[in-house]
């Protein structure tokens, strides 16, 4: 593992009333790696994904993005930082070049240079646009492209991406995997992302993390993950195996 | 507040563009050119065979003619503009997913809400600012009266008045727009707001002060302060109105005349005939001085709610769904 660390938190812990939604993370990320952030629904990812972008406020512990502390300097991280939601949200009354446009007028990106800036995004993303049509007519793959093309915008030194695959079909989420794996070897982007589907995180993610009630119960490459479930004797393993493992020892 | 700058103009965009504010549009201009009509046509009758009053420009913002004046048409309906702008600002975001997107940019999260009561001012101002000049347009053509300096003078603080009375209603329409989640649960929360403060506490202000400052008929008869009393008592409950705070106040500036600060609401054209006017007109500045608590309190109001929408929008926590 080699590179810049650009994220590291120590004992992160978000509680929510008397439910903990985060416990204790500790994570450290480099730069150019693309990491899958894997967990069940209401595991406490999104809440990191927060945390992290300075949108929460963690109840005890550090963070440290790109050597920012995301809750006293939210606006540095913001700069540097893209988010991509789950089921990102548009204006739908407005075309795909206004929407982009807003985004980097709040970026403070001189009209001139949007312009330019966002033809060439679309062309990367691969969306076709017209200028006619309004947001509200669009797919839910156009979205999550647009989504993707609004999150380059800022020429971000991290993504974080929320899902990015829910709800497309499997050439859209192919695509959008090619995408993200583009991003993080072209542009060095660090890319942090969490998914629900494992063969698809297993494809791209040079290290993953499995969350399970608030706690990372493992993190590291896949094979050494395999390794330390299976044993070196099983040759052939999918995430799959290994999640499902955690995960039924985690829940137990 | 180049965020500010940013969202304000969207806002606006928003604003000018949506279906909403077109019909509001023509409202409004069907309003100041039927009120500007009958007012003008009105005073014209009135005016034909007696010297000309002091301040008859101001009579066009002030007389009912055959069905209301334009100040009672502001007071009434006024805040139905601002909750319009406004009862949608931050749970239209929610709703849509936009406003996760948002707060991610690099701009300070307060700015959202200010930009968004930014554009909302803007848009009051140009709307009122319309329908003023109208009116005093087409008076112009009516009446062919000139207003002299010291109307000019009271017209503006009128506009200044009611421009603040309107943010007060924007103010807590987004306050309710921060606090529900639905949107029609806050446009309803908002219009239950309005009708309580405008209606019910004028009303309910007579029923309090009978239990606080009751008048009981076999003291009263010799015992004038018991009567008194209860009058004050009524009074200081109804100013709990922003409409009765906001009315008194514009009557004391656009009728110097006046000796009360009644609202000409409930009043017909009998009232010019009752012993409630003065001989002589008061000066500027004596109006300003009677309705300074008035201005005051109005400005307290629309700045305590936007205070309170603003805080509670800092704490709220930010999920994407």
């Amino acid at each position: 593992m080699n590179g810049e660390l650009v994220i590291e938190t120590q004992d992160l812990t978000k509680v929510y009333g008397e439910q903990v939604a985060v416990d204790h993370l500790n994570l450290k990320i480099y730069q150019g790696e693309v990491f899958g952030f894997l967990g069940p629904n209401g595991a406490g990812k999104t809440t990191t994904l927060l945390m992290l972008l300075g949108l929460s406020e963690p109840t005890s512990g550090k963070a440290r993005v790109c050597g920012f502390d995301p809750t006293r300097e939210p606006l540095k991280i913001k700069r540097i930082v893209g988010y991509l939601p789950e089921n990102v949200g548009f204006y739908d009354d407005l075309n795909a070049q206004q929407n982009l446009l807003y985004i980097s007028r709040l970026n403070g990106i001189p009209d001139e240079v949007a312009v330019e800036k966002i033809k060439e995004l679309l062309k990367i993303v691969d969306l076709e646009v017209d200028p006619r049509k309004k947001l509200g007519e669009y797919s839910r793959g156009m979205r999550q492209r647009l989504g993707i093309a609004e999150v380059l915008l800022k020429d971000p030194q991290v993504v974080f991406l929320d899902e990015p695959t829910l709800g497309l079909d499997p050439d859209g989420s192919r695509q959008m995997l090619e995408l993200i794996r583009s991003l993080s070897q072209e542009k060095k982007i660090t890319v942090f992302f969490s998914s629900h589907l494992l063969d698809q995180v297993q494809k791209i993610s040079t290290r993953v993390g499995i969350m399970i009630k608030g706690q990372m119960v493992a993190i590291g490459k896949i094979e050494d993950l395999a390794k330390e479930k299976f044993g070196i004797g099983q040759e052939k393993y999918t995430l799959e195996e290994v999640y499902m493992k955690y995960f039924q020892e985690g829940v137990s | 507040m180049k965020g500010i700058l940013t969202i304000c103009r969207k806002e606006l965009a928003d604003h000018f563009s949506s279906t909403r504010f077109i019909l509001l549009f023509y409202l409004i201009l069907m309003v100041s050119l039927v009120t500007a009509f009958m007012v003008g046509s009105g005073l014209r009758d009135e005016l034909k065979d007696v010297a000309k009053p002091t301040f008859v420009f101001l009579m066009l913002f002030t007389s009912p003619g055959k069905l209301f004046s334009l100040i009672q048409f502001i007071a009434i309906f006024g805040p139905l503009m601002g909750i319009i702008l406004g009862f949608d600002a931050i749970n239209r975001e929610r709703s849509a997913r936009t406003l996760s997107k948002l707060v991610s940019q690099p701009i300070y999260r307060d700015a959202i809400i200010n930009g968004k009561f930014l554009a909302g001012l803007v848009t009051i101002i140009v709307l009122l600012l319309a329908i003023i000049l109208m009116i005093s347009g087409l008076g112009l053509l009516l009446i062919g009266v000139v207003p002299g300096p010291e109307e000019i003078m009271r017209l503006f603080i009128y506009f200044v008045i009611s421009v603040f009375y309107i943010a007060f209603w924007l103010g807590i329409s987004i306050l309710f727009s921060v606090a529900f989640r639905s949107m029609a649960t806050s446009a309803l929360a908002a219009i239950a707001c309005w009708i309580f403060f405008s209606f019910f506490v004028a009303m309910g202000a007579s029923v309090l002060a009978d239990v606080i400052s009751p008048i009981d008929p076999t003291r009263a008869a010799n015992n004038p302060e018991l009567i008194i009393d209860h009058e004050q008592t009524r009074k200081i409950i109804s100013l709990f109105s922003p409409m009765t705070l906001y009315s008194e106040a514009t009557t004391i500036i656009l009728d110097p005349l006046r000796k009360t600060t009644q609202s000409l609401l409930l009043m017909g054209p009998m009232e010019r005939l009752s012993i409630s006017r003065f001989q002589n007109p008061l000066p500027l500045s004596e109006s300003i001085y009677i309705v300074f608590p008035h201005l005051i309190s109005l400005f307290a109001i629309t700045l305590v709610c936007f205070a309170i929408s603003y805080a509670s929008f800092l704490r709220q926590e930010v999920r994407s769904t």
